[in-house]
């Protein structure tokens, strides 16, 4: 086992972009909650919308990191990738867990029931059990080389995976309404949608910055406990 | 060199048969697993033959799925006696023979027990798939494939994993929805008719599950050996 130089993030960024991530934050949530009327039919539990829409896209674009990174760690072998992969898997989580929630909340008022059996949502929750495997793995596999190795891979099946689950759910049920896209919708909701979409973007940054230095920072340790383990048990 | 794929493939299949013809172990620990899940599913629903002829697909499949579980785990627990797995990986050539050879193996293990359990199943839960045989015979080889290229992935990657046996149905499950949901679509339409001919679109996606995870297990299969 090699142990690599783990790189730092310099001091001082990481707040000044969690000031601009609250600052777009709370202005989607008051556009999202104040400078828009109601949807015509679903009233006010349609406001959901300008969360549910961005945590989804935030999980989708976390787990799509996870690839990327997945990808990257198994050409070059730099461990940097696989904390990186490992900070986007674990956010994804959240933000699938929270898109499931939402979409339950908003659901109960306009299907009349928490879950249905419907393509995304069913995808939702089975893309949420890929990752949440891609986790445990980690936590069972002790030598951290064969720990990336592994979860990579996984992270690699995983997302090729998670279209073909979607088409064969897909075709065994349907009821969700169509995906809410700019055509779908007037103006102003979708400013108010990109504005929510840009603010759940940047939290996704905001957290993966703090996210990575906290799995350098647990890496190190470890590398240390391994190497005091080296020379004290043997 | 593709010679030596195919003989290597062949001879890790061989061996793996030999073994099992040997001991006749996990065979028939399988056979009577699968007839004891069969049973439960008897006793939780009910014996009303119309509710168990109807839920006969999902209710063979999910035999299916749990017994062949239980194979996967020792497809390569068996190799970890004496260093097994070492001698196999020493060998020169493609290391991807032992995947191949390994998923070969549990495939014809599999159909061998389908062979036993689908007579049994059909009596069991009153299902007829005599009527469109040759249909059923090909989408539970193509439901046993991709369930064998995934499984035998995931076997060999959780191995050396602490907690395994809780590992491989986490990781397994969630990655074979398709595999699921097409075959038991596909046979439960096999079993019951198909007025509205929608079977076809099942068979089309468990083809292209089977090829597309066959290419990337393949492919990324070396890694997972690394040492």
């Amino acid at each position: 086992m090699t142990t690599t130089e783990l790189p730092r993030f310099k001091r001082g960024r990481a707040p000044l972009l969690g000031l601009v991530t609250l600052i777009i934050l709370v202005a989607g949530a008051m556009a999202g909650l104040l400078a828009v009327p109601a949807d015509a039919l679903q009233g006010e539990v349609q406001r959901l919308m300008y969360v549910h829409v961005p945590a989804a896209w935030l999980a989708m674009l976390a787990f799509f990191v996870v690839f990327v990174m997945s990808v990257l760690y198994l050409i070059q072998r730099d461990p940097r990738w696989d904390l990186i992969a490992v900070s986007s898997a674990e956010i994804g989580i959240v933000f699938t867990a929270l898109t499931l929630v939402l979409g339950s909340l908003w659901g109960k008022p306009t299907w009349g029931v928490w879950w249905t059996w419907d393509p995304r949502l069913t995808t939702t929750a089975i893309m949420l059990m890929i990752y949440v495997g891609y986790l445990v793995v980690r936590s069972f596999a002790e030598d951290p080389e064969k720990r990336a190795r592994w979860s990579a891979i996984i992270g690699i099946v995983g997302f090729v995976d998670v279209p073909i689950v979607y088409l064969s759910v897909l075709w065994w049920r349907t009821l969700h309404q169509p995906p809410s896209s700019p055509r779908s919708m007037a103006g102003e909701f979708v400013y108010v949608l990109l504005l929510n979409v840009a603010a759940f973007t940047f939290l996704y940054a905001y957290l993966m910055v703090r996210r990575y230095r906290l799995a350098v920072a647990e890496r190190q340790l470890e590398e240390l406990r391994l190497s005091r383990e080296d020379r004290g048990g043997r | 060199m593709n010679g030596s794929l195919a003989l290597r493939t062949w001879a890790i299949l061989w061996k793996d048969m030999l073994v099992e013809l040997r001991t006749k172990q996990s065979f028939s620990a399988m056979v009577f697993f699968a007839a004891l899940v069969l049973f439960l599913f008897g006793f939780a629903i009910g014996p009303d033959p119309a509710t168990l002829s109807r839920l006969g697909g999902g209710l063979l499949w999910i035999a299916i799925a749990f017994t062949g579980m239980l194979s996967l785990g020792r497809t390569f627990q068996s190799e970890e006696v004496a260093g097994g797995l070492d001698g196999l990986r020493m060998y020169p050539g493609e290391i991807r023979a032992i995947y191949l050879g390994k998923l070969l193996a549990n495939f014809v293990l599999l159909i061998l027990l389908e062979i036993v359990l689908v007579p049994v199943a059909a009596v069991l839960l009153q299902l007829e798939p005599w009527g469109r045989f040759p249909l059923f015979v090909g989408i539970t080889l193509l439901g046993t494939f991709g369930f064998s290229v995934i499984g035998t992935f995931y076997a060999s990657l959780t191995q050396h994993l602490r907690a395994r046996e809780l590992m491989l149905p986490l990781l397994l499950f969630p990655a074979l929805v398709p595999v699921f949901l097409g075959a038991v679509n596909a046979t439960t339409l096999a079993l019951a008719g198909d007025p509205l001919d929608r079977i076809g679109g099942w068979v089309r996606l468990l083809i292209s599950f089977d090829v597309i995870f066959f290419v990337v297990c393949v492919w990324i299969y070396p890694l997972v050996l690394e040492e």
